[in-house]
């Protein structure tokens, strides 16, 4: 974490299948596992369904990251809908870095129904990542008038590391 | 700087008019659609009449990918009836795109091949120059289809190879690609904020067939409408990956560009990508899966967690 970043909390989205991450996060949530609270996730019926569009708008909206998750290859609740997804976000994980979007922004990632620790991973290793990036003023910046549509990333939530009584 | 001189006439344009009037007499089209000489230079033309089969020329001038007017966008067409279409190498790659997305059928098209040893960048004039690296079109450099294969008629002598560019597209990918991620951001949001929207890039774009264009969509709207960098980056961006793996490197969207945004950057970049992924590169053989929407299990995930 740099000095210039210490007070930012980093605006996450995450867009989840609702099959294998979804219910990943929950178990990470139900095993009361402590982790970043900086990230609002879209459940969706697959990874198939998250067109690149989805992170795209997520960007102009205000968010500072992006993380994109589902099942694991062969684990599919629909046989093959990631891996579709996985030769998509290939491409446009690619081109996004060719036009100057800092891949560390996005993370990709197969999270099973029962890897909520790899769940509170992904999200703590994207949140850091972001907070060291630091806010995404660069993309703001192609709209330096819009308004900031989302409240503060940990406003009306418990401050991250405080242990939530159980 | 090489000498600029007059191209030598086409040595196949004898041929390419006799194929189109015997196609029109025996009635297998309804009209032929070519290459003409007018005004400012060559230009696309619509032949239905046997005698004026003589109008039809090619030369470097034809820079044109008469396929667009394939497009199942452009049903006006189609409703002249079976279209001859004179096609060069690069073109009759996007008529093997239409056909692997069964957007045409083969029996509708009758193609008249041209063998083509490249085109000029620039099409506007009065008479067929002979290529020079400084007037070539970038992208008839290294050209793999100089011997189409799925042409129903193929005319012309083969042709010598197009000359190297001053600087070739791949070198202008490679240099962008060697410059830190802010300078290409910089880069391409300048280049980006040039975009009026005007949408000639998808307009004559032979393979950007959607009947309704995403970037139309306005419930939910996904890509703001008005000409702003920030929807200008993402319609760019949009446009750019619905041709991944598609994109036959045409040239036509930079071509119609009014403001000179470099997509064959984009565009190329994207060939990179599917071939160093996927091992695919486009060609004109339409059962040849395009990489997106198939996919193989142990398909490369390094940039997944």
């Amino acid at each position: 974490m740099t000095d210039a970043h210490t007070d930012f909390e980093p605006r996450i989205t995450a867009f989840v299948c609702n099959w294998c991450t979804y219910t990943g996060a929950d178990l990470a949530g139900t095993s009361r596992l402590h982790m970043a609270s900086n990230v609002r996730i879209i459940r969706l019926p697959c990874t198939g369904r998250i067109d690149p569009l989805f992170i795209i708008k997520a960007f102009e909206r205000g968010a500072d990251g992006v993380i994109v998750s589902g099942c694991h290859p062969a684990d599919c609740h629909y046989t093959s809908g990631n891996y579709h997804a996985r030769r998509r976000f290939a491409v446009f994980h690619d081109i996004m870095e060719f036009v100057g979007v800092d891949p560390r922004r996005m993370t990709f990632s197969w999270v099973s129904a029962s890897e909520g620790a790899k769940w509170k991973d992904v999200v703590d290793e994207a949140v850091a990542n972001v907070r060291e990036l630091g806010p995404y003023d660069a993309y703001r910046a192609l709209a330096p008038d819009a308004q900031e549509p989302w409240p503060a990333a940990t406003e009306g939530l418990a401050p991250a590391g405080e242990e939530v009584a159980s | 700087m090489t000498d600029v001189t007059t191209a030598p006439a086409y040595v196949g344009v004898e041929d390419l008019r006799r194929v189109a009037r015997e196609l029109l007499e025996a009635g297998d089209v309804r009209v032929v659609i070519g290459y003409e000489d007018a005004r400012r230079g060559a230009r696309p033309v619509f032949v239905s009449d046997p005698a004026e089969t003589d109008k039809l020329i090619f030369d470097t001038r034809c820079v044109h990918n008469l396929v667009t007017y394939l497009n199942p966008r452009r049903d006006h067409v189609a409703e002249l009836g079976k279209i001859g279409l004179v096609v060069k190498g690069c073109d009759v790659k996007a008529v093997a795109g239409l056909l692997r997305e069964a957007q045409l059928s083969r029996d509708d098209v009758v193609l008249i091949g041209v063998r083509c040893g490249g085109v000029l960048e620039e099409n506007e004039l009065p008479a067929a120059l002979a290529l020079t690296p400084e007037n070539v079109a970038p992208r008839c450099y290294g050209c793999d289809n100089r011997e189409p294969t799925l042409t129903d008629h193929l005319v012309g002598e083969p042709q010598p190879e197009p000359p190297r560019p001053v600087m070739t597209i791949d070198e202008r990918v490679a240099a962008l690609d060697d410059q830190p991620l802010e300078e290409r951001w910089a880069f391409w949001t300048d280049q980006f904020s040039k975009c009026v929207r005007c949408y000639a890039c998808r307009q004559v774009c032979p393979l950007c067939i959607c009947e309704q264009c995403i970037v139309e969509k306005t419930q939910p709207q996904w890509i703001e409408a008005s000409a702003h960098p920030r929807g200008n980056f993402s319609w760019n961006i949009t446009r750019a990956i619905h041709l991944a793996g598609r994109c036959v490197d045409c040239g036509e969207c930079e071509r119609f560009c009014p403001v000179g945004i470099p997509l064959s950057l984009l565009n190329r970049k994207l060939q990179h990508i599917v071939r160093d992924r996927y091992d695919y590169t486009v060609s004109d053989d339409p059962e040849n899966a395009a990489p997106i929407g198939d996919y193989r299990l142990d398909d490369q995930q390094e940039f997944i967690k």
